[in-house]
């Protein structure tokens, strides 16, 4: 069974068409990788399909924009997959 | 259909909100200066428009759905196939369905027939946002009645 990171890290390069050995857990999906908010929108939508969720993309940007957060959180794939788990394992609770 | 004024949809003919699913029915206009360019002695509905006329379709929906307290932006088309040539005067029944509802973005499965024949289809993601001013949001509710759009205690579901 993959990780977290590597079903993500799978995902964006099929989406983006980036090669999949340049996506590390340090890679920043926006800073480091080019990912638009367009091309995040069909990350989002593979990522709540494969893991059966709903990534927070509206509350993650507006704590981003209120200072409350920094894009690292959310953003560096490390930290995505973090996320991803949380939300998985809430759901199951 | 008023082409000129990017107004594609006559009226909302079915919403189910529990299966999250609208159905619309609209008349390709018999004349219209769309038809002047598009082509001259032989009128086609662009393509453009009908990808336009499944975005409003679903985005309709997406109100509904969002209870006249979001607005969607169409933010990207896929496997939009064409299949049939659509001319002045066909009634065009659009149906759309949600795929997905993301945050912040939503993304529906549509398509057209006419008479039960398949003229297009596509795969329409769509930016949900609150509503940029007031004016818009009044310019939807009162759309919506025109379009007939059922109300939250009529609509199915």
């Amino acid at each position: 069974m993959s990780s977290t990171f590597d079903t993500i890290a799978n995902i964006i390069a099929e989406t983006c068409d980036i090669p999949r050995d340049s996506i590390t857990p340090e890679s920043h999906a926006i800073n480091d990788l080019g990912i638009d908010s367009l091309d995040f929108l069909d990350i989002a939508f593979a990522i709540d399909k494969a893991f059966g969720i709903k990534l927070p993309l509206e509350q993650w940007t507006q704590e981003v924009n209120d200072g409350k957060a920094t894009t690292d959180q959310y953003f560096v794939l490390k930290n995505l997959a973090a996320r991803i788990d949380e939300l998985v394992a809430a759901k199951g609770a | 259909m008023r082409l000129e004024y990017f107004q594609l949809i006559d009226r909302v003919t079915d919403l189910n909100l529990s299966d999250r699913t609208i159905r619309t029915e609209n008349t390709v206009p018999s004349a219209s200066t769309v038809f002047e360019g598009h082509f001259p002695g032989y009128p086609l509905m662009p393509g453009v428009l009908l990808i336009e006329t499944m975005a409003q379709t679903s985005g309709w929906l997406v109100v509904a759905l969002n209870k006249f307290d979001r607005m969607p932006f169409l933010a990207a088309v896929k496997d939009a196939k064409f299949r049939t040539f659509v001319v002045p005067g066909m009634v065009l029944a659009v149906e759309a369905k949600l795929e997905h509802d993301g945050s912040g973005y939503a993304v529906t499965n549509a398509k057209i027939t006419s008479a039960g024949k398949p003229i297009c289809d596509a795969t329409i993601t769509l930016r949900v946002m609150p509503f940029p001013n007031d004016e818009i949001r009044q310019h939807m509710r009162a759309q919506a009645g025109r379009l007939g759009v059922p109300s939250e205690e009529t609509a199915h579901g």
